[in-house]
């Protein structure tokens, strides 16, 4: 009932469709993590003149649908015939450049909100403590801030990352031929959905187990600290 | 406004709505019944609660969508040929809401285990204790107390619901994405259009955070709160 020829077949296809999503997820993270640092300074800031816009973009984001946001970008653009005569058009055109474009600003948005929160989670006696011994307040920042918010946010970003990775199937509608799309040029080809759908469903699974053990590697490392510690009488 | 085409557009928000009230009542019953499984004392009934929200959550809605609408037919196919009954094609408002459903049952499954687990204990046993019945306890003392603490996770998942219905348009359904898409191929305004359809995803984002938080209050009262 299962056609292993059909799948055996496909995987080069799909190995590819890998590339693709994995290349999409990593452009994505690394322009939202770029992003995402100096806006969740601004989000957790006191001064409101610079926390609200912030508040109002990742609200506006995180409220809208991520295919909606892509369409957007992808068919909404080439509305405005200002646009279509820019300089930027050849790229804005192309279906590379503008899920780039939307996945980086959806999850630019989530992971702002994300280290905003581990931001504002700092203990007053880090702050206290660092002012005492006469660090300057851009020390503060580097030093004792954002490692300290980085590394609480971890378990949480990398749920983001996996989450990100999912959505990355949406980039299939505008013609990005990653995991799904193979999957489902597959399926158009041959009319084997288990065959089709269920490679790439095992595929995510995969690559999902692989990040989720990625992350709590990284955990290992960074929250260290954290760790039930085995006590001296124990090891006594 | 928007070239006449409103009108149509609200039409699909109703579609867009429904898929989301049909696939939360699923999601519920399935977060529920998982729940329960987790939490009870077979240990095949927590394996299978197990396997289910790890798969779930390892996987794209849009994938999963696309087995179970495509898949689910071949199934209903083979079925009907086996057993020589009439061709049932499958709707894809049940494909949707059914696959919606079946997902974020898992993400409310642990909700849900979340809010029995921060019910004491001990009131379940108060209760029985005072000759109540289980179904009585369950009424009365269980389920008041986890609503307060399950609303949180609830409000979260349903937000990413409403937002996640979007995707049964690729399926065929005619929600307000696809409305929308038609109303941008006859106008060429593709921006105005989801535009018009985000900001309408936005109010019931908003919405929803609002009732939500009538709801929680309703729900916490009597609630001592630490002033910080």
């Amino acid at each position: 009932m299962f056609d292993w020829d059909v799948v055996g077949g496909s995987l080069p296809a799909f190995l590819d469709g890998i590339r693709v999503t994995l290349l999409l997820l990593a452009m994505s993270c690394a322009a939202g993590f770029v992003l995402a640092v100096p806006l969740a300074v601004a989000r957790a800031s006191a001064n409101r003149w610079l926390s609200t816009p912030v508040w109002l973009f990742t609200y506006v984001i995180r409220g809208t649908p991520l295919l909606v946001q892509l369409f957007m970008v992808y068919y909404g653009l080439a509305q405005f015939e200002w646009i279509r005569e820019s300089a930027a058009w050849p790229m804005l055109r192309s279906a590379w450049f503008c899920a780039w474009l939307a996945f980086a600003l959806n999850t630019t948005a989530y992971t702002t909100e994300i280290f905003a929160g581990a931001l504002k989670a700092t203990p007053a006696g880090d702050v206290e403590v660092a002012r005492s011994l006469g660090m300057s307040s851009v020390a503060i920042w580097r030093r004792i801030l954002l490692p300290g918010a980085l590394r609480r946010a971890l378990p949480q970003y990398g749920n983001e990352v996996v989450m990100l990775m999912h959505a990355t199937a949406i980039a299939s509608t505008v013609s990005l031929v990653e995991v799904t799309r193979v999957a489902r040029d597959v399926y158009y080809n041959h009319l084997m959905p288990a065959e089709a759908f269920g490679t790439a469903a095992i595929i995510y699974f995969v690559l999902t187990a692989i990040f989720v053990g990625g992350f709590k590697l990284l955990e290992r490392r960074y929250l260290r600290h954290l760790r039930p510690m085995a006590t001296t009488a124990a090891r006594a | 406004m928007l070239h006449g085409y409103l009108p149509m557009i609200l039409d699909g928000l109703w579609t867009t709505l429904s898929v989301a009230a049909a696939s939360l009542a699923i999601a519920s019953l399935f977060g529920l019944v998982g729940a329960v499984a987790k939490l009870s004392e077979s240990r095949v009934a927590r394996a299978a609660a197990d396997v289910y929200t790890t798969l779930i959550r390892s996987l794209p809605d849009l994938v999963l969508m696309l087995l179970i609408f495509y898949g689910g037919q071949i199934l209903v196919n083979e079925i009907t040929m086996a057993w020589e009954l009439d061709y049932i094609d499958i709707n894809p408002f049940v494909a949707g809401t059914a696959t919606l459903g079946f997902i974020f049952g898992a993400y409310l499954t642990e909700t849900f285990r979340g809010a029995i687990l921060a019910v004491p204990r001990g009131q379940i046993e108060a209760g029985l204790a005072y000759g109540m019945t289980f179904p009585k306890v369950l009424r009365r003392i269980l389920v008041p107390q986890m609503v307060r603490h399950a609303i949180p996770g609830f409000l979260n998942n349903w937000l990413v619901m409403v937002k996640a219905t979007a995707l049964v348009s690729i399926i065929g359904l005619d929600d307000m994405m696809h409305r929308a898409s038609l109303a941008s191929a006859a106008t060429r305004e593709p921006f105005t259009f989801y535009a018009a359809i985000g900001a309408i995803y936005l109010t019931i984002t908003t919405v929803s955070i609002l009732v939500l938080h009538l709801v929680e209050r309703r729900f916490s009262l009597g609630v001592r709160r630490v002033d910080l």
